[in-house]
């Protein structure tokens, strides 16, 4: 089996954040990761190619990226292609995503991934692949090999993967069932109503969707304030938020301040190159336009705090508790809109 | 983040480079940025340039603010 592999900058050793936006590259057998990989396959697969793209650029250029990628693997007519892991890094997830997307659609080949179950690029790409569930960090490297190897193996040997070796894709599967479903149906209700336990054989998915609230009716009245999950923070860092999986946010006060500089302020967050955050943090928090537009008239007013956190690799429970502790501070200071910005 | 502040009754707008991340996480309003490092700037801008990209981006921003919408929208 010819299998081509696509990894990040980082795994394929390239460079950290500072090479994020390293364009697709395609080399020769296994590299990085893809040691191991064909190490714990044991000769039941071949990786002939490793494509190589950095984080940012992929997500950056989707469209592009996805097509060059493509043409990358094609050139090695590859049974199957393996993409990540990628644990719980968004960005090398979503491209991970993108990638089973285009390869199984065009070249119509099975594709495994390893993400954590909170990956984004899951949610979004969960049904172009088979994703082994791997931990939230490469520390995790140890057990998402063999469990990549032994889905790429089971591949190989042409079975179908078990329901439960990979991450839910969303595709209902046939199977015989020996009772027919009025009599499953009328016992699942019958426990139902004596209050026993049973397990539903059509789980809804849980769309936790909120309705989008009323316009704003007139920005020259309006107290607008600024959150971001980028990182933006005063100079030091003052609460120690830290540069990934954040266990706390930050609200500073912002008084009549109408700049902010590399003197005053940085970025705490990791995952991607700080440079041009911490040389300028407007172009994370536009504090300059926010307070020109203020001095225009054009919002009312800017509310005096801002709020930030760092979305890397924070898990949702915690972003959402941040949140809705932010949220509720700008309630009690009647702000009435809100721009958030991510990186 | 955004749904939760949305839940708390407050209009926002998330301005983000990866908007099918947003699209994923619920966004309502969502008006894409330029670059994952630095959504509302681009350094190979001299500065009087890039502080006129980043007034427009928040003027779009703000624009979302004030339109109603009935289900995930991006303003493109």
């Amino acid at each position: 089996m010819r299998i081509v592999h696509y990894i990040n900058q980082f795994f394929g050793g390239i460079g950290g954040e500072e090479k994020a936006g390293h364009r697709p590259e395609v080399r020769q057998g296994p590299v990085g990761p893809g040691m191991a990989l064909t190490q714990a396959l044991a000769g039941s697969g071949e990786i002939v190619a490793t494509v190589i793209c950095g984080d940012s650029w992929f997500n950056e250029n989707l469209e592009e990226a996805s097509r060059t990628v493509l043409d990358l693997i094609s050139q090695y007519s590859p049974d199957l292609v393996i993409a990540g892991p990628a644990f719980n890094a968004g960005r090398y997830g979503m491209a991970c995503g993108a990638v089973a997307e285009v390869v199984s659609k065009r070249l119509n080949i099975p594709v495994v991934s390893g993400m954590y179950k909170e990956n984004p690029g899951l949610e979004v790409y969960r049904k172009h692949a088979w994703v082994v569930e791997t931990g939230d960090s490469a520390a995790s490297m140890r057990t998402a090999v063999p469990a990549i190897a032994a889905m790429v193996k089971r591949l190989a040997s042409g079975q179908e993967p078990e329901p439960g070796t990979y991450l839910e894709r969303g595709i209902r599967l046939n199977y015989f069932e020996a009772e027919r479903g009025s009599k499953r149906a009328v016992e699942m209700l019958v426990r139902k109503l004596s209050e026993q336990p049973f397990t539903t054989e059509y789980p809804m998915p849980a769309f936790d969707r909120v309705a989008p609230n009323p316009p704003v009716r007139d920005l020259s009245k309006a107290k607008i304030a600024l959150v971001t999950s980028g990182g933006i923070v005063p100079k030091g860092n003052p609460d120690r938020i830290e540069s990934s999986s954040a266990s706390k946010f930050g609200k500073y006060f912002l008084g009549d301040r109408d700049d902010l500089t590399s003197e005053t302020h940085q970025t705490a967050h990791g995952g991607y190159d700080p440079t041009y955050a911490n040389a300028d943090a407007d172009r994370v928090l536009p504090l300059d336009v926010m307070r020109q537009l203020e001095r225009e008239g054009v919002i009312g007013k800017l509310h005096d705090y801002w709020y930030a956190t760092v979305g890397n690799g924070t898990s949702v429970a915690n972003a959402k508790a941040y949140a809705a502790a932010i949220a509720q501070d700008l309630v009690s200071h009647a702000v009435d809109a809100v721009i958030l910005t991510s990186t | 983040m955004v749904k939760e502040i949305e839940r708390a009754g407050i209009p926002v707008v998330h301005v983000c480079t990866v908007v099918p991340i947003s699209l994923t996480v619920g966004a309502n309003r969502i008006v894409p940025a330029v670059a994952i490092p630095h959504p509302l700037g681009n350094p190979n801008l001299p500065p009087d340039e890039e502080r006129k990209l980043r007034r427009g981006l928040v003027l779009k921003a703000l624009n979302a603010l004030t339109v109603e919408v009935h289900g995930q929208t991006v303003f493109e």
